[in-house]
């Protein structure tokens, strides 16, 4: 029993971390243009543009 | 997600700091990473532009630029560097809102799945336990901590259903919501309740992932539906704006275009947007008159003819004395009409509403019964009670919530990628629907634009139509000019350019008078230059190219049983030949009252057609048709009124979209019949009372998988009879 005292916070704590995580990602714009995420490594860098 | 590209709060180059303006675009067009660098490469060139963002999953161009820069000059830049593009909305504060709107909309549903993912997993990794025998003070704690989980993920994530739920009762009406959130709360009630008293089945579980798999279709459906119709402002804000007034004394004074007055004379200058309608007093000038008529050519108005609000004066300044302002204009008309006609099919059930209207009365009663037959029975309230939860559990609308929307999502996703836009979910229903299809002319069967035929330009000749077209502004010039740059001619030397108004450019090359003009004798049909060098001329001719796989559309169109004819507002003897070329039925000659009423019959006929057009002139029938499908090159309000847009010079895209809205529907209609088969099979486990939360799980996340994977077989795009290549 004493072991799933430890287990349990620490599954609700790494749950929760990805939840914050996601939460960030979303609030940042991460998920904004996916397709476009995946293209853009293939542009190469001429100049400093936009 | 198909959210418009966030602006990056990077500080603008430059030092000046003008007043700053967004614009959005929609450029259907870009597919590669090449086009990503071009366009925001190509943009940022452009003087008074600050920064360009593509978002390529929404096929948008986010642009922040000085608010002195034309957003048309954007669309002409990216013309030039092969794009078709169109402004999303107007700039205007409540455009904006109304995307932030539904943006939010959006981010509050995923973030309410997220929370709804996590709680599922952490309180399943608790049932698991449970199941697998768990007991006693074990057992207890896990209910505990599952509660502990489950209470404050429901009042986060259902939250979206609780505030629908409400809003309907407070006015008195039903919908989804209402079953959902009844059955959300009875059921987390009664497993706390299970947890306080030490019993042996609680169903938080059950209830985070019902939440979990609705939320999932919810958002789905809201990912469908993003774009909006209510375009009609888009319209009449093609009008001008204001005009230059002619004043008793003489002198010109710019009014708003809400103070003109009928009898007012106002100058109209070259490239600008007529703001009334009115008769031409004088001087006279090409008309693009291609907003209300849908026709490519410029059309000439000279003093006595009818001018209508929204037409571009091309290139002389002309006097118009005002016959009708604001809501009495032409243009005006035809909003009105498009309102009207838009409301039909704003009326439109969506088959998943008509399930929900069958199917949550049903649900209702049944769990009332069984919880009334238990009693009845003498089984005591506690467990009647748990067997009516049960009830309600088991049949929740999880797969039907998923079963149109990832079908339709699927679908649409598989359609962009060949160039097809599809703006909502109703729009795939009311497409499977379709049983006749109308075409209008210009513009949708043929290209809409005037090509020159330079085949017979020999390359010295080619060379000084460039170089005399590239000097004009006449709409005529500019055709040849982009058709001679597209097949690679560099201009001549031409020295010594005149353009004289209404007949030509002339000018010296090598010693030797050339001129490009307006042919001496009416030698040919249809629009046509001639072109002079020194003793020689010849003819170059212009025409509106059908488009290449209109045979093969047809024929796609007739093998699926529709009925396509032409409607068009162009001369009855043009849509006669073209007609008889492409052996359909057609009608010239209509204007756009004559095509609604075209519309209007067939529909209280009991048909249910199809409008494809481009012009304004379509507009009105474009919104009454049961669905709607415009080119990506035709007006704004056109492209808002229909229910997709197609890109590129195919017309293919309109076969493909009918069959695969009606390979959608197929498959939505199997994944309801899934859907009600799975609650066949569950209900009777569960008025026995057989149903246990490991059963419910099961039966549920299996229904929703089965749901989605067969929706998943609509990634591959219909291959069609008569359709070449799709």
């Amino acid at each position: 029993m004493s072991v799933l005292a430890f287990l349990i916070p620490v599954a609700l704590g790494m749950g929760g971390a990805g939840l914050v995580l996601f939460f960030w990602a979303m609030r940042d714009g991460q998920f904004d243009d996916l397709d476009g995420a995946a293209h853009r490594i293939l542009i190469d860098d001429e100049d400093d543009v936009a | 997600m198909n959210a418009p590209a966030v602006l990056s709060p990077r500080p603008m180059a430059g030092p000046a700091p003008s007043p700053v303006a967004d614009t959005r675009l929609t450029v259907p067009g870009m597919r590669c990473a090449g086009c990503i660098a071009k366009i925001e490469r190509g943009l940022v060139a452009l003087d008074g532009v600050g920064e360009a963002r593509v978002n390529l999953s929404a096929r948008r161009v986010a642009v922040r630029h000085d608010d002195t820069l034309d957003p048309a000059r954007l669309i002409a830049a990216l013309r030039d560097l092969g794009f078709e593009a169109q402004v999303v909305g107007d700039t205007g504060v409540c455009a904006d809102r109304t995307r932030g709107g539904a943006d939010g909309e959006m981010r509050r549903l995923l973030r309410a799945l997220a929370v709804a993912g996590f709680g599922m997993m952490n309180v399943m990794l608790l049932s698991i336990s449970v199941w697998s025998g768990a007991d006693g003070a074990t057992r207890d704690v896990f209910h505990w901590l599952s509660a502990m989980i489950a209470l404050p993920v429901l009042a986060y994530s259902g939250r979206v259903f609780f505030a629908s739920a409400a809003g309907a009762l407070r006015r008195g009406r039903t919908n989804m919501d209402v079953p959902i959130s009844i059955g959300i709360v009875l059921a987390a009630a009664l497993s706390l309740y299970e947890t306080a008293t030490g019993g042996a089945h609680a169903y938080f579980d059950g209830v985070v992932m019902l939440l979990f798999f609705l939320l999932a279709g919810r958002a789905l459906d809201e990912g469908m539906r993003g774009r909006t119709r209510a375009g009609i402002g888009a319209l009449l804000s093609r009008m001008g704006r204001d005009a230059g007034v002619i004043q008793a004394d003489g002198s010109v004074r710019r009014m708003k275009a809400g103070e003109l007055e009928p009898g007012m004379v106002m100058l109209v200058a070259a490239g600008e947007a007529l703001a009334a309608d009115g008769v031409v007093e004088g001087g006279s000038a090409m008309l693009d008159n291609a907003m209300l008529t849908g026709e490519s050519a410029p059309e000439h108005a000279a003093p006595g003819a009818r001018v209508h609000a929204g037409a571009i004066n091309m290139h002389a300044p002309i006097r118009v004395r005002i016959t009708g302002t604001g809501d009495d204009t032409a243009i005006a008309e035809i909003a009105r009409l498009m309102d009207e006609a838009g409301q039909s099919r704003s009326r439109y059930v969506r088959i998943s509403e008509r399930a929900a209207r069958i199917y949550a009365p049903a649900v209702h009663t049944l769990a009332a019964l069984a919880f009334a037959g238990w009693m009845i029975a003498g089984a005591g309230w506690h467990q009647s009670l748990t067997i009516a939860i049960a009830v309600l559990i088991i049949t929740c609308p999880c797969a039907i919530g998923l079963a149109v929307p990832a079908a339709q999502v699927v679908t649409t996703g598989a359609l962009i990628r060949r160039g097809l836009l599809i703006k909502d979910g109703s729009a795939l229903e009311r497409l499977a629907e379709i049983d006749m299809v109308f075409l209008d002319k210009t513009g949708t069967l043929t290209l809409g634009e005037l090509r020159a035929d330079i085949a017979g330009l020999d390359g010295d000749a080619g060379a000084i139509a460039l170089a005399l077209a590239q000097a004009s502004r006449h709409p005529l010039s500019i055709g040849l000019a982009r058709a001679l740059t597209a097949a690679g001619v560099v201009p001549a030397a031409v020295g010594a350019i005149v353009e004289r108004e209404g007949v030509g450019v002339t000018g010296r090359h090598d010693g030797v008078f050339v001129a490009l003009e307006r042919p001496s004798t009416d030698g040919c049909d249809g629009p046509c230059v001639q072109l002079r060098i020194g003793a020689d001329t010849h003819a170059i001719r212009f025409s509106d190219r059908p488009r290449g796989d209109v045979e093969a559309t047809l024929d796609a169109l007739r093998a699926m049983k529709l009925e396509p004819r032409i409607l068009s507002g162009d001369s009855r003897a043009a849509v006669d030949a073209m007609a008889q070329t492409l052996r359909i039925p057609g009608e010239g000659g209509a204007d756009p009252a004559h095509k609604l009423a075209i519309l209007n019959d067939a529909k209280a006929q009991g048909r249910r057609p199809l409008m494809v057009g481009d012009g304004l002139n379509d507009g009105p029938a474009l919104a009454a048709a049961h669905a709607a499908i415009a080119p990506g090159t035709a007006s704004d309000a056109s492209q808002q009124a229909a229910d997709a847009v197609f890109t590129g010079e195919r017309l293919f895209p309109v076969a493909l979209a009918i069959a695969a809205a009606r390979r959608t529907m197929r498959i939505v209609r199997q994944n309801l019949a899934l859907a009600v088969c799975y609650n066949v099979a569950a209900v009777p486990l569960a008025l026995m009372g057989r149903v246990t939360p490991l059963v419910a799980a099961i039966a549920m996340s299996t229904s929703s998988l089965i749901v989605v994977a067969n929706a998943l077989r609509l990634a591959r795009v219909p291959r069609l009879p008569g359709g070449a290549a799709t």
